[in-house]
């Protein structure tokens, strides 16, 4: 159980049965008058914001969120479809549940998706994800100067800036978390 | 590192801050008020209804300097004057630290109304030391120093900005909610604004008003909406007190919080305090104003998350 005076962004609790996540947060006192927790929340199903005002004596619970590690299967028509390599249970997230996760998800990558209760909410990606070069400008021998980069696109469509040697067909390693390139990756 | 790093973030605020407290005592040296200094180790603080307070050993550290500045007060020391270090436990947000500067001063033979115009002497004062002679840019906005200030009454102010009035509110127990969602933010901001007369039962130690003994002789001043002072005319009767300190203790009991003991120098009847007006000004939030700056943090050498 948290008290209003354990909010702070970032933190999931449930109200009214639904899980949602603190996004801002402030500590407000008017003069002489009480301690008020003014929040910013935000569903974590449907994403709706808004704004509440708590009294110190509010209790919260927290959301019953876990993370179940999953495999990426297809989209359709908008919809990732996930599997539980366990129960083969499959499960859907929407194209903006999935975010930008998007840009870096392959067949059968494993991921980890967060449930409240039985509906999935969001998929964390594996820190590093390798990728293939799907297009490219070929080298111009010689354009050599260090530090130049050229975009490439991958084959989940996402377009990167890689070192000018990288060609189309190699495969690269990305940071999921930054959305950059690491390193070319040799089969 | 870090920490040396974000210490030099603010060289401009700190000067501001040193050149304010300079002037602060300037002007009151000036007026004849006499520095005091008071403890703050105390054993037994002021009952209030929403401040808890740090124990320390077998006693607390003061939340304000009032009880006190208050016995000076009523042993013949007419005009006085503090800038201390005050504590509040469980109060951090962006104009709140658990341990900030308070300046506090007390008056014999006035009242809350000629506070206010002080109050404006003292601002000016200041605002002249730091070269603001006309105008404070806050946030993007213009506030205009030039005299008279707005005073409204909490009652037009709730009239003016929030969605019922002043008296539901207080009857529904919800006067800071609807304080802080609808009025607080709109205060202060064309010029700074005295919001006045507020009702007796969030007031704690403020006189009520003889006509009308719902509403305490209190006022707020508010610049770029944010509250800077809490003033009122002194309590000076004992059974007053009593019955006060009965309703803080009582509210306390009945949400979990806990009581303290009571100080009991205000509850005995031969020591009178005298007529007499005093304010608490918050230092940190009046240096926020003067040096732009949207959050508290901005303008200490050293916020509690940095020790």
């Amino acid at each position: 159980m948290y008290s209003a005076s354990d909010l702070k962004k970032g933190l999931r609790i449930k109200l009214d049965n639904e899980p949602y996540i603190v996004t801002e947060f402030n500590f407000v006192k008017p003069g002489k008058g009480q301690a008020l927790y003014r929040s910013k929340l935000k569903n974590m199903i449907t994403g709706a914001q808004f704004e509440r005002t708590f009294r110190s004596v509010d209790t919260f619970e927290p959301a019953d969120l876990q993370q179940r590690k999953m495999q990426y299967l297809y989209e359709e028509e908008g919809k990732y479809c996930f599997m539980d390599n366990e129960s083969y249970e499959q499960v859907f997230l929407t194209k903006s549940q999935v975010g930008g996760a998007k840009n870096f998800l392959i067949d059968n990558l494993e991921v980890e998706i967060l449930f409240f209760e039985d509906k999935p909410l969001e998929v964390s990606l594996p820190n590093f994800v390798e990728l293939v070069v799907v297009k490219a400008e070929p080298w111009a021998k010689g354009d050599s100067v260090s530090g130049k980069t050229k975009p490439v696109i991958l084959q989940t469509g996402y377009q990167i800036q890689v070192p000018p040697f990288i060609e189309e067909g190699e495969k690269i390693r990305v940071d999921t978390r930054s959305g950059e390139y690491l390193t070319r990756v040799k089969d | 590192m870090e920490d040396s790093h974000d210490l030099l973030k603010q060289p401009d605020a700190l000067w501001a801050r040193a050149r304010m407290l300079q002037a602060i005592r300037d002007f009151f040296v000036s007026k004849d008020y006499l520095e005091v200094e008071t403890p703050s180790l105390i054993p037994a603080p002021i009952p209030e209804k929403h401040i808890d307070v740090i124990p320390c050993g077998d006693l607390f550290l003061h939340t304000s300097p009032e009880l006190y500045m208050k016995r000076l007060l009523a042993a013949g020391y007419p005009r006085i004057f503090q800038i201390c270090k005050c504590y509040r436990k469980g109060e951090r947000g962006s104009c709140h630290l658990p341990e900030f500067t308070m300046l506090e001063w007390y008056c014999r033979g006035t009242d809350y109304h000629l506070l206010m115009k002080e109050c404006e002497d003292l601002i000016m004062s200041i605002a002249s030391s730091l070269g603001n002679e006309e105008v404070i840019h806050y946030q993007g906005k213009k506030i205009k120093l030039q005299r008279p200030w707005e005073s409204i009454s909490v009652r037009e102010a709730f009239t003016r900005y929030a969605p019922v009035p002043m008296e539901e509110v207080v009857k529904e127990n919800s006067f800071d909610e609807i304080m802080v969602d609808y009025i607080e933010s709109h205060l202060g901001w064309e010029q700074p604004t005295f919001i006045y007369d507020y009702p007796v039962s969030g007031s704690a130690l403020a006189k009520a008003k003889i006509d009308e003994p719902a509403i305490a002789e209190r006022f707020e001043l508010y610049i770029g909406g944010k509250e800077i002072a809490n003033a009122c005319s002194e309590l000076t009767d004992a059974d007053e007190y009593h019955a006060r300190f009965k309703e803080v203790e009582d509210y306390r009991h009945s949400i979990g919080k806990s009581v303290y003991p009571v100080p009991r120098f205000l509850l005995q009847n031969n020591i009178a305090i005298p007529e007499s007006a005093g304010i608490a000004l918050g230092v940190d939030r009046l240096a926020m104003i003067f040096c732009d700056s949207p959050i508290i943090d901005d303008v200490v050498a050293f916020t509690p998350e940095l020790l």
